[in-house]
Formats: structure tokens, sequence, C-alpha cells
């Protein structure tokens, strides 16, 4: 069997494929037949590989993960000659400039950054077939599920993950052993797994990528947490928008079932588990695990009261293991290889990696994952490729939209769950909203209120009304139309939305708010007193200075 | 009623309505238990939501069909083939309670071989109930323990209502299901008081408590404490007063707030009784169609203008209080009968009446009805304990043999009212009349939510009024497509009796060959049509069946 | 095994399934709710109930907390006040100032915790809802949504009471609206009028419809009655203002029913000063009926009974007495059949 040294991947979506992208790959293949290289090179017509329209269509060249694009067949000869034959990277072809994508960041190799990515959870994404199970099994896929089935008892599986120290990368970062535990031995014949893939915190599009990625990762995941906890069911509630990722998980599920891993006595064991797709149909408060258990059960998405918690009352009043996308696919790679080998990764109080989106002012915006601990200011200059225009650094909104809005201060900070709380911030689901001066902190809050207040569920008074009242507070002020007083009411919502919502939404909703007053609370006066720091916002109708940063849509496109 | 009497040795419901919500099957026939009923039809739907399963039997699909596991649309009049059915499904699997049966009844195999004949295929055939359905039924009822069986008029307002009460008891018996939370038989009376109106001897036959006239110690026991001399022969039933009066054995009635000229069966028939009469007096709030006929009217208060109690149909007697002072110069029925039995005894005397000596007309002096109610309790042993003064903050459920006992919520628990529970063997029998060539459709009757009875009430408060304004024969789509009838065309429905016309709901609520009305409206009167043919023991009108003839009309 | 805690530093206990506001409640300690009523499942949506409790974060709902050994609640430490403060001032911003023509005025518990808490009516600029008032054409419940604090108390009440789903929430946060059905009529949706909604509307949201206007709350005496409809025996409360019955509301202590009724027991009460009601005694006189005294109707009808039993003796006589009629009343009624007519023909329609 011949070694094969290089992949060409030419990107096979329906952009592309109107673009002529099976031409393009013909071409590839006569020159490479050309330079007798059909037996080193492969080649292949992948999946979206999601890159902006204008860049296709484009070829992917790995082990060296180079991308090219747009090109055409001219391009090709070149392409193949230059890079898979001399070896020398075709600089004009490549895409270059990152604008926000949703594609998985890789730090070349060969620039030599002193903190690599630590790949646990995105190892296999962008380099395996994401729609061949055959791809997975070959990178080591379902090889911890045949470990834990054969070799483990469920308690030991729960053990390892608890000793692993595993929190949930949904944002609360509470540790998925113990939830798994607690599931475990509630009591009960029926149980479930829930995987959120509710993915709806705007600037945060993690587990759509790690799904659309590597979807198998996600069932194995869910798998261990079934064998893990005595369920026999596993479901996957997901984000009404993610087409192709549902579509993914729905090929994966069948090529499981197909092979024997999903279905009666998987591994030749008495396990059985299967796994369903159920989509969200767009309301951020889904993703709230209760009331995700109740919109997945046909009801209006609405948190429940807890207690009880859905590890004795979930879904359809049985004990249910909710965990993110994420911290599912944390699970194979511990349990296969060990918890010790998971606790050298990350900090001692969070091991492991984190994967963040990141977005805003950096030069390089998209995905990436990082050991927990990785400070702000490695996460700009390394990933994001520095400060867009060598701008200096503002701020930067840690876990999307309900996260904390942090400043200069906090980019030594080794960034994990227990650094970040400890200082009045917080990690939340891992959206990394980088900002330079151009921003108005008032701006920025107001947009994030406008956003609240439009998914508030409306359950209770303090969020239903306060997330409203605030995003008036902050619309005055932004128009210069507010006073100091409207400072202390603004802070008075908030404080008294963070004490008492019903739920995390609201709660969290006032963490923008609060963050804010706290770092920037000058900006907020000036505007009370008609100016905007930032020179962008409109004074009393005036026309700003410079162009608002974030708008709506924006966000919107971004999540 | 007579038949529970017969089978239990009480009449009554024997659990209580809270009860219902313990119970994990609930059997409903014979009742549109939302409408008649309303809140116990709440609880229903309540005991629905928290699982317990509803057995509807009804030959309209009212609206617990909405909610119930299974719904047996049986034929008008063959509930006691369907009763039976479900029995012999019950026994031939082996799901009765064979304990019970063998502790606390008598009669069963006797009865056993009567209930072999009802196979579900014949059950089938007599009913239209698919015999799946019969199955899957009886396994419902007798596997979800307790369970409670729900009927009213739709059981006892036939030819064979005492026949169709003793299979409801039979049913119950047999599964175990007396005694206990969530078991039992809940007769479920229509009017407010019609159970107290029974347990204070408004029957002929009875005095207070079921005590009888016929029984010579009972009445000894009366006529020392009346200090009179009672008849031993029991009184006439409300049909047997019409047809008496019809012939003129009869010459005087007082009627007192009934409106039999618009509620009993075969109107004409009532009117023309009641015009033969040489005296009627009606004492009501409002000039009925009875009132219209009588020679004098007396004007009476109403529940809120007057102190009192009701017995509901739990056994509860609560306290009705006086909220406002009667309208113009109306009386309270209480004090109207004082007077009136103070003026008959003084004519009497005028009269030199032979043997009304010892009557006085200061016996007729009660001043409240606090001391009416006492001396009900010293002659009634079922409401012995029962005073205004116990019953002040929450109504007590009879029997209440003395004056600290708290009330009975269950009866039967150790033992039946007569000792042990008889099994009766009942037989099919169809209804008196029969659809035939001319008049091919089955009329059945009863209530809508919106009104009460005669409607002399309800149809005077003006949003009821507004719900619900006219008639509305019910006929099923498919008759209707044949008789050419669209959804609220004029109808006219004709009986042996006579005639209304009416506007039609083309509904599939009622099933083909089945037409549905109601006796709230005077104008379009569903009792100028019904039959008077009468149960031969309960006394009964078979309201509930009788043929008809449907053709469209124009209403000018 | 009771469970032991402490509230505002006194110990005190609680059973298994207790919340801490059924605890409070049962102690004598006070805590305002709106979302809350006992019969009906908890739902945590006002957070007016909120109590701070040792070990814990943040301000936490005392309806839907339950209570556990060893705990230590304050219930109106400052920062609760401040935030029931805060919460019925939110309300106020999207609420109409109109207590004064309020039908629900004197009875109403939003009004009586912004009073308890002297709330000040709120300067408020931003967005506030303004809906048909009385949109709905039900006959009995009048609707109007602006004064709704979407308790849910309604849907609730609808659906656990009533077992009938009318009510719902539609559309999210500040424009939250209770609709019925898929926003249509009360009718369209299946409602049968009950009121239970408005029964256990704690504001001027869903009130009874015929008696609006006609009383305030504290201008009605109440009267425990029975209902005069069918068996089922239900009790309420007849509101009486000046010799009239203006309305009837659920007594929540009747036995059979607690707050339950039907529409005629709730709504069917306006026979009772209906002008057709009979006031005088009358006599047929050429077919024509005539007003008469009592003392002559009394006279004619003595004479009239007196001379039947003497001619045509006792059996000529028959009574019906009533189910409509008290149980004294038909007593009565039996008895002067029996003792003074002297037959056993008295019966009623027991069988209808």
């Amino acid at each position: 069997m011949p070694t094969l040294r290089s992949h060409i991947l030419i990107s096979g979506d329906p952009v592309s494929l109107a673009r002529g992208a099976e031409a393009i790959k013909g071409a590839v293949e006569s020159e490479l037949a050309y330079y007798a290289l059909t037996d080193e090179v492969a080649v292949a017509l992948s999946g979206n590989l999601r890159l902006a329209p204008e860049q296709l269509p484009a070829a992917v060249i790995y082990p060296d993960d180079v991308t090219y694009g747009p090109i055409t067949l001219n391009d090709v000869p070149l392409i193949v000659s230059e890079h898979l034959y001399k070896g020398r990277i075709v600089d004009a072809l490549q895409i270059t400039t990152k604008p926000l994508t949703g594609a998985i960041v890789r730090v070349p190799a060969r620039e030599g950054a002193l903190f690599a990515q630590q790949r646990v959870v995105l190892a296999r994404a962008g380099i395996i077939n994401p729609e061949s199970i055959e791809d997975y099994v070959a990178h080591d896929g379902y090889a911890a599920l045949g470990h834990a089935l054969t070799r483990m008892t469920p308690a030991q599986v729960v053990q390892e993950i608890t000793d692993a120290g595993l929190q949930g990368r949904g944002g609360a970062g509470f540790p998925v052993g113990k939830k798994l535990n607690l599931v475990a031995k509630a009591p009960g014949e029926e149980k479930f797994v829930l995987c959120n893939a509710d993915e709806s915190e705007p600037g945060t599009f993690k587990d759509r990528l790690i799904i659309e990625g590597d979807p198998h990762s996600v069932l194995e995941g869910m798998l261990l947490a079934g064998y893990a906890i005595g369920a026999r069911v596993g479901y996957i509630y997901i984000r009404g928008e993610y087409h192709l990722a549902r579509e993914r998980l729905e090929q994966a599920i069948r090529q499981a079932r197909a092979m024997g891993l999903l279905g009666e006595g998987i591994f030749a064991t008495d396990f059985t588990f299967d796994i369903h797709v159920h989509s969200g149909a767009g309301a951020y408060i889904c993703g709230e695990e209760s009331a995700l258990i109740e919109s997945f059960e046909g009801k209006r998405g609405e948190p429940r009261i807890r207690p009880p918690f859905p590890t004795t009352v979930g879904v359809w009043g049985r004990p249910t293991a909710v965990n993110n996308v994420e911290s599912l696919a944390n699970l194979p790679p511990i349990v296969k290889n060990g918890a010790s080998w998971y606790r050298s990764i990350g900090t001692a109080k969070c091991p492991g990696t984190k994967v963040y989106t990141m977005l805003g002012d950096v030069n390089v915006t998209g995905l990436i994952e990082v050991p927990m601990g990785t400070t702000l200011r490695t996460v700009i200059e390394v990933y994001g490729g520095g400060m867009k225009q060598g701008k200096p650094f503002k701020l930067a909104q840690t876990g999307g939209s309900a996260g904390a809005i942090i400043d200069a201060s906090f980019l030594d900070v080794p960034m994990d769950f227990a650094e970040l709380a400890a200082r009045g911030g917080g990690l939340g689901s891992g959206a990394l909203l980088i900002a330079g001066p151009d921003t108005c902190v008032v701006d920025l809050a107001h947009v994030l209120l406008r956003f609240f207040a439009s998914e508030s569920c409306g359950k209770c008074v303090p969020c239903r009304i306060g997330t409203t009242r605030a995003k008036e507070i902050l619309a005055r002020l932004a128009d210069a139309r507010a006073t100091l007083d409207d400072i202390h009411q603004l802070e008075r919502i908030a404080n008294n939305m963070q004490a008492a919502a019903f739920c995390g939404l609201g709660q969290a909703a006032a963490v923008p708010i609060l963050t804010g007053l706290r770092f920037f609370r000058n900006e907020f006066v000036a505007h009370a007193e008609q100016h905007c720091l930032a020179g962008v916002c409109p004074m009393r109708g005036e026309p700003p200075a410079a162009k608002r940063r974030f708008g709506r849509k924006e966000l919107a496109t971004a999540a | 009623m007579t038949g529970l009497a017969t089978a239990f040795g009480s009449g009554a419901m024997t659990n209580s309505i809270a009860d219902l919500e313990n119970a994990k099957a609930i059997l409903v026939i014979g009742s549109n238990t939302t409408e008649q009923h309303p809140v116990i039809g709440t609880r229903i739907r309540r005991a629905a939501r928290k699982g317990t399963k509803v057995i509807l039997a009804d030959p309209r699909a009212i609206d617990l069909a909405n909610i119930a596991a299974i719904h047996l649309r049986h034929r008008a009049g063959t509930d006691l083939a369907l009763l039976n059915g479900l029995a012999h499904v019950i026994l031939k699997e082996g799901l009765e309670d064979k304990e019970f049966i063998a502790n606390r009844t008598e009669g069963f195999e006797t009865w056993r071989s009567t209930v072999e004949a009802y196979t579900p295929e014949r059950v089938s055939d007599i009913t239209g109930v698919p015999a799946q359905d019969i199955i899957t039924a009886a396994r419902l009822f007798a596997t979800n323990s307790p369970a409670t069986i729900c009927y009213a008029m739709g059981i006892t307002q036939h030819t064979v209502g005492h026949n169709n009460v003793l299979a409801v008891a039979n049913l119950t018996m047999l599964t175990g299901n007396i005694g206990k939370p969530g078991g039992g038989v809940a007769p479920l009376r229509g009017q407010n008081n019609v159970q107290g109106a029974c347990d204070v001897g408004g029957l002929p036959n009875f005095y207070t408590g079921y005590q009888r006239v016929a029984d010579q110690g009972a009445r000894a026991k009366f006529e020392k404490a009346w200090g009179a001399s009672l008849s031993p022969q029991p009184g006439l039933t409300v049909g047997e007063m019409l047809n008496a009066a019809h012939d003129g054995r009869i010459k005087a009635m007082w009627i007192v707030g009934e409106n039999i000229a618009m509620s009993d069966p075969d109107a004409a028939h009532v009117r023309a009784a009641l015009e033969h009469l040489d005296f009627l007096v009606v004492q009501e709030l409002f000039m009925t169609e009875t009132a219209q006929l009588a020679d004098v009217v007396l004007p009476a208060a109403s529940f809120a203008e007057k102190d009192g109690t009701f017995t509901n149909t739990e056994r509860r007697v609560q306290r009705v209080r006086k909220a406002v002072a009667p309208p113009g110069q109306a009386r309270a029925d209480w004090q109207i009968v004082c007077d009136v039995a103070r003026h008959v005894v003084s004519s009497f005397k005028a009269l030199e009446l032979k043997g009304s000596d010892n009557l006085k007309p200061e016996t007729w002096n009660y001043e409240t009805p606090s001391q009416i109610m006492d001396e009900i309790a010293s002659l009634t042993p079922s409401y012995a304990g029962i005073s205004f003064e116990r019953i002040e903050t929450r109504g007590l459920q009879w029997p209440v043999p003395n004056s600290t006992h708290p009330g009975t919520p269950l009866l039967h628990t150790e033992k039946f009212s007569r000792g042990k529970g008889l099994f009766s063997p009942v037989e099919h029998q169809e209804p008196a009349e029969l659809p035939d060539s001319t008049y091919p459709f089955t009329l059945t009757t009863g209530r809508i939510l919106q009104h009460y009875h005669t409607g002399s009430m309800t149809r005077r408060v003006a949003g009821l009024e507004q719900l619900a304004p006219e008639e509305r024969v019910e006929v099923n789509p498919d008759d209707a497509a044949r008789l050419g009838l669209a959804d609220g065309d004029w109808v006219r429905v004709s009986s042996r009796r006579g005639t209304i016309e009416s506007r039609a709901w083309v509904t599939d609520r009622v099933g083909r060959g089945l037409v549905f009305m109601t006796f709230h409206y005077a104008e379009a009167l569903s009792n100028v049509l019904t039959n008077t043919a009468v149960d031969p023991v309960a006394q009964s009108p078979e309201l509930k069946v009788c043929a008809v003839s449907v053709e469209k009309a124009t209403k000018s | 095994m009771p469970i032991n805690l402490t509230i505002n530093g006194k110990p005190v206990q609680a059973r298994e399934g207790q919340t801490v506001l059924e605890v409070c409640w049962e102690n004598h300690i006070s805590l305002p709710t709106l979302c809350h009523h006992p019969d009906l499942t908890p739902v945590g949506a006002c957070r007016l109930c909120v109590v701070e409790v040792e070990k814990m974060r943040g301000l936490i709902a005392s309806c839907t907390l339950p209570a556990t050994e060893g705990m230590v609640v304050r219930t109106e430490t400052p920062k609760v006040v401040e935030e029931r403060k805060f919460i019925l001032e939110m309300l106020l911003t999207d609420h109409p100032n109109d207590c004064m023509t309020c039908e629900s005025n004197g009875d109403c518990e939003l009004q009586n915790a912004v009073y308890q808490y002297q709330v000040p009516w709120p300067e408020h600029k931003g967005a506030r809802h303004n809906y048909p008032a009385g949109a709905d054409p039900n006959p009995f419940v009048f609707t109007d949504f602006n004064k709704c604090i979407l308790c849910t108390r309604c849907v609730r009440a609808c659906a656990e009471i009533q077992g009938r789903n009318v009510w719902g929430v539609a559309f999210r946060g500040f424009n939250d609206r209770i609709v019925a059905g898929a926003d249509v009529t009360m009718l369209e949706a299946g409602c049968e009028s009950c009121g239970a909604c408005a029964a256990y509307c704690p504001t001027g949201a869903l009130t009874d419809k015929p008696s609006r206007g006609q009383a305030r709350s504290y201008q009605m005496k109440k009267v425990t009655t029975t209902c005069v409809y069918c068996g089922v025996g239900c009790q309420f409360d007849l509101n009486v203002r000046s010799g009239r019955v203006v309305k009837v509301t659920s007594n929540p202590k009747a036995p059979v029913n607690g707050m339950a009724l039907c529409v005629k027991g709730r709504y069917g009460y306006e026979f009772i000063h209906h002008p057709d009601r009979l006031t005088k005694p009358l006599v047929k006189k050429d077919g024509a009926f005539v007003e008469t005294t009592w003392e002559e109707a009394l006279s004619l009808i003595g004479k009239k009974f007196a001379q039947v039993k003497k001619e045509n003796g006792a059996d000529a006589f028959a009574t019906l007495a009533s189910a409509k009629a008290t149980n004294e009343e038909n007593y009565l009624i039996q008895k002067f059949t029996r003792v003074v007519m002297g037959t056993n023909n008295v019966d009623h329609c027991a069988r209808l």
C-alpha cells in the first residue's frame, strides 16, 4: 500500500460546486498524474469548509494545513507544482484575511508559536471527513466506548470523569462527574441523556463546529454518559438554525446504528442505547436546561422550578443528565486516556482545554482550543493575530451576551472558571468578544440588553420588565437623553434582576450592566453628561464621530 | 334510587364527591356530568389529568368523550345489556373480586347464570358497541382499582330504570368497589335538594329517613309525634296523580315550586290533567307554565331570601341563608305552609269535619327553620345528629346518628345497610317506544350547561340567555344530509303525542338515527313529544327514549 | 419527622414537602404574594415572596423553596424589601393608574402589596401596553389585560381547577400576553364561562362582567349559602349591597367545590331581582289573574282544601313538594299533607 504524504481537499459545498469545484478536482488529479504524484497525494471533494462565499472554491492541503481560495482552474497547475511537487506555499493564493467565518482557527505550526493549540475536543475536526464513521474510527473513534463497555463498570466511568475534574462547558461549570453520579444514583428505572446543542449565546458557535466537524465524538460522549448513568436513550436538542449540524448528526446516528454502535448489544455487551435528534424553534431561553426540557416535551419554553433538578426530575419526570456538546465531546478522550492525563492539561482547579469562539477587533476570528488557564493576552496575540490595525485593547466580553465586560486588567489572568469568577468576571460558554477603543461600553450594553429584552421568556417580573426598562435607559443614555439618576436606576434594576430573577437568563442579563459599570463607569457618566468617550454614539441625534462597532445584525451573524 | 336501595339497602351516593379524584377508573354512564353536574364534571376532568381512566358510556359524544380513555357509544336504551356485557367479560377473564363477593354479597350464583348469556358479541348486536371495545372497557374498569361508577338520569329515566340501577350495583359489587375510598356508586341527583326532599319524606311511600308509610311501627311513631292518625295507604306518584286528576279522582292539588307543565313527559297530557282539577294552588317565584293553570298563585321567596338547609347528592346537609328580603309580599315556602295549614284546620272546624278535632292551628306556628330541623332530627335516625348549630360552618353527610357523630363520608364500609349486598339478575328489555317507519328517529332528552330545567330561573339571566338563546335539536350530519338540513335550519319534530319546531344543530355529537333535545325552552318543548311510560318499580318516566319523526320546516 | 428551621431568628417546624412560604404562613409570618395561590401549582413567577436564606446565593422565592433541615431564613431584610419594592415598581410601570374606577379596587392583591410596601407611583417614560379593555365578548368575564401581571393564575385555574385549558401565555418577554386558545375569543377557545379565571385573578385583569360598577368589595356583605341549581351542593357567598344580591363570589372553605363554580352558580343569580318575580298572591277570576291579599288567598285555599276533603275524601287531594325547596319546607309540606289532609299523596320531581 502506497504511503500518502498529502491530502488535498476541494470545497464541495453548493457554492463551490456551482463555481466548478468538480472541474478543479479533475484538474488537480490530472496535474498530479503529470507529476506522478497520484499515489502520494489523495484528492477529495470535501464537504463544507465553512469559508466565506467570496473565498470559494477553496482547497486545503494537509498536513501542512494551508488553505487556498478562491481558486480557479488556472490556479491548479501552480498549486500542484509549487506546493505539492516543490513543497513551497503559494502565498499569493493563500487565504490571508479571515473575516468572521466561524471556521476553526488553525495557527500554522511553522510559525512556531510558543503556545500551540492543544486539541482534545477538536482533535479530529477539520482533519477527518465528518461524514465518514470509518474516518472517525480510524482516528481512535469509539475506542473509549469499547474500553468502557468491556473493561469498566458504569461506576468506574463516573469515577474517571469525576477524577478528571471536568466541568460543564455550557457556561455554569458544574462538575460533570458529580452530575452523572447524581443521575446514576437517582431512583428510577428509566433515565435519559440529553445533549444541550441549543447554542444560542450570541457570538458562540463552538458546539456547532464540534458537531459539524466531528459529530461522532458527541455521540460517543453521549454513549459513555448513557452507560455511566444507566440510560438507554439519549436525545440531542439542537438549535433550529443548525441545519448542517443536524444533518451531520443524523447521518452519524445512521452510520453508528448500521455499525452496531447504537442499538442493542453494543460491543457484544448487554448495553443498549439509541439517540434521537430534536430541533429547537429559536428561543434563547431554551438553552437553559430546564426550559430546554420543557420545550423538548412540547411545552412553552420556560424554566422550571428547581429543586427538583433535572438529575432527579428531568425529561418526562425521569432523571436526566443534561450536558453541553463540548462537555460530552470531552468524555471519550478522558475515558480513553485517563483522568491523570486530562489533569495534566489546564489548571489545577479547571483541568482540560477550552474551546473559545473569538470575534471582534482581532485579526483572526474563529474557533480555537487552548488549555484552561491560557491568558487573554496569549489568545489575542497568538491566536487572534493581534488587535486589528494595531489598536490598543479596550475590553473583552467573555461568555457571550451574558458574559462579563472586562477591562485590560484581566489580560494576564489565567482564564478558567475559577480565576475569572474570583475577579468578578466569568468564563461562560467561551465566547470572547475582543474590542478596541472604538467600542462604546454604553452602546455595547444597549445592544446586549436589546437582545435580552427580546429573548426574555417573560415568566418572572424582574426579567420580563427589568430587561425592557434597562434597555430603555441604555437607549436614552446612548442618545444623551438620560441623567445620573437613570444610571442609578439602571444599576438598581441590574442588582435586583441578578438577585431574584427566576433563572440564569435574567440573572445573567444584569452581568454586562454591572460589569460595564464596574470597569467603565466613567463612560456611563459621560453619556449622562452628553459625551460619548468612544465617539460612536449619536448625541441627541447628532451624527456620531465614528461608526458604531457592534450592531444587532453583526452579533446575530456571528452566532 | 329504588335500585340501589334493593341492592345495598340505601339509595344514596356511597362515597363523596372529593373522593372521585382517588378513583383509578371512573365509568360514567347516563350522565353528561360536565354539563349537568359541572363541578363534579371538573372533578372527573381533574382526575383524568392525573391519570384516572375515564370510561364513558353514552349514545352521544358529550364533552367527557374528549378525555375518556374509551367511549362506548351504545344505542339509547341499551344500558343494561352493556353493563351486563361488561360484567360478563370481567367474569370470563377472572377479574372479579372473589373475596368481596364471597364475604359481602349474596345472590351471586343466580345472577352469574344470567350474565353468562351477555357475550360481547351478543351485547354488540344489542348495543351497537364493537365487541372489542366492550372487552377493553371491562378490563380498564376491573384492573384499575378503585373504580367508581357515576350515573344520572340517563340510567334511571327508562322503563327499565330500576333494573339499570341494579345492573350498576351488580357491576360495582362484582369488582369489590364498595366501602372503599375512590370506589363506590355515584347516583348524581339532578336537583339541588332532590336528595333532601326524599330524605324528609317528600315521597308517597316514605316518611322521613325512608321510614315506610306501610310499616305499622313507623306509622305509630309518626302518629305519636304528630298527634294525628295517619293513612296506612301509600300515596300516588306524580305520574299517578296526573292520571288521577285526568280521571277526576283527584280534585285539588297544591304544587310548590315545580313546573310540571314543562318538566314532565307528554306536556299536553299534563296540561289536560291540571285543567281538569277543581282547584289548583301553585306556589312559585314566577308565572310559570304551570302557574298559569292555577286558581291561586302564591308568591314564594327564593333561596336567597330564606333560611334552611339543602342536602346534596353526597348526602351533605348544608345551610341556605337569607341574604335579602323577598320582593313585595312574597313569603318563604315554610311560612306559607304554616299559613295554609292554619287556614285549612280552621276551615275544618268551620265545616265541622269529622276527625279533625285533634288538629290544632297553633301547632303550625313554627318560628324558625332551625326549629323545624330539630323536629326532623328527632324523627329521623340518619338526621338525628344534625342541627343548624352543628352545620353552621360546614355541612354534615348523613347518616349522622347522634349530636357528636362526625357524619359519614363513606357508606357500606363494614357491611351494607341491608347486611349483604344483593346481586339481582336483570335482563335487557327494549324501550317502550321504538322507532318505526312513521317515527324513524329516537329522541333522547337532557339539559345543557347554561340552563336549568324548565328555565324559569336561568332564562331570566341575560348572560345565560345570550350564551344559549334557543333550542337546537341535535341531528347527525348523515341524517341531516338525507333530510336536506343545514346547520341552523328549522325542523319539525313530531311524536305520537305532539309536534314542535326548532332549529337544528347538525353535529356528530349524536349518532345516526338519534336526535337530542333539552326541556329548557317553552317555545320548543321536548316534553310535548316524550312518552309517559314509566318504570314499574321506580315510577320514573322514560324521558330518554321515544320515537319521533324529523322533517325540515320553514319558519315564518 | 418534623423539619427544624429558623425563620427571622425564631425556630419553627415544618412537615416534609412544605415550602418555606407555607411554613411562614402557618406560623403567622406574613409574606406578600401575587402569583401564588394555595389551590394552584406554584410557579414562582412574580418573585414577590423572595427571602434571604443563609448559604444560598441571591434571593429565593419562598413559594417554590422546600423547607429543609437547618435552613436559616430571613423574610424582611433590607435587601428583600428593596427587591419587593423593585418588583412592584416594575409592575406599576406597565399598569394603568386607574384604581379609582378599577373593578378590583379594594380587592386587589397588587394594590394591597403596593400599599404595604408604600411604593410610590413611578414616573416612567418607557413602553407601556395599551390593549383594548373588554375586548372579549364573553357575557360574564370582563377582560382588561392592561391590568394583567402575568401571574398565570387564570391559566392554572382553568387547567387545574376547571380542567379546561382555555387560557395560555402567548408571545415572549415584555410582550407576553394571556390569550384564550390561539388568541381567539374565550368561547371559541372552549370556555364554559365558569369564571374561575376571574375568581383567581389577583388584579382587575379578569373580573365578573355582570357586577361591574355595582359595588366595591367593602360595600358588600357576604352571605354564605348553598347553590340552588343542581345536586352537587356547591357553596358560595352572595354579595349583598342595599338589599340586592349584586354578585356571587367563591368561598374557598366550601366543602364540596372550594373555589370552583359553574356558570349558573356564579352568574345565574339575576333571576332573584328579576321584575317578573311574583310579589302578591293572585287569584284567577273569569280566566284572568287578579291581585289579592294574603288573607283572602289563604282563606280561599283553606275553604277549598277543606271542602275537597269533606266532599271527596282525603285521597282526592295531592301535593307536590319541591326538590328546589329546603328540607324544612319539604318536611312541612309532607307533614301537612299527611297530618292535615290525611293522605300520602305527596311526591316531587325526584325522577327528573
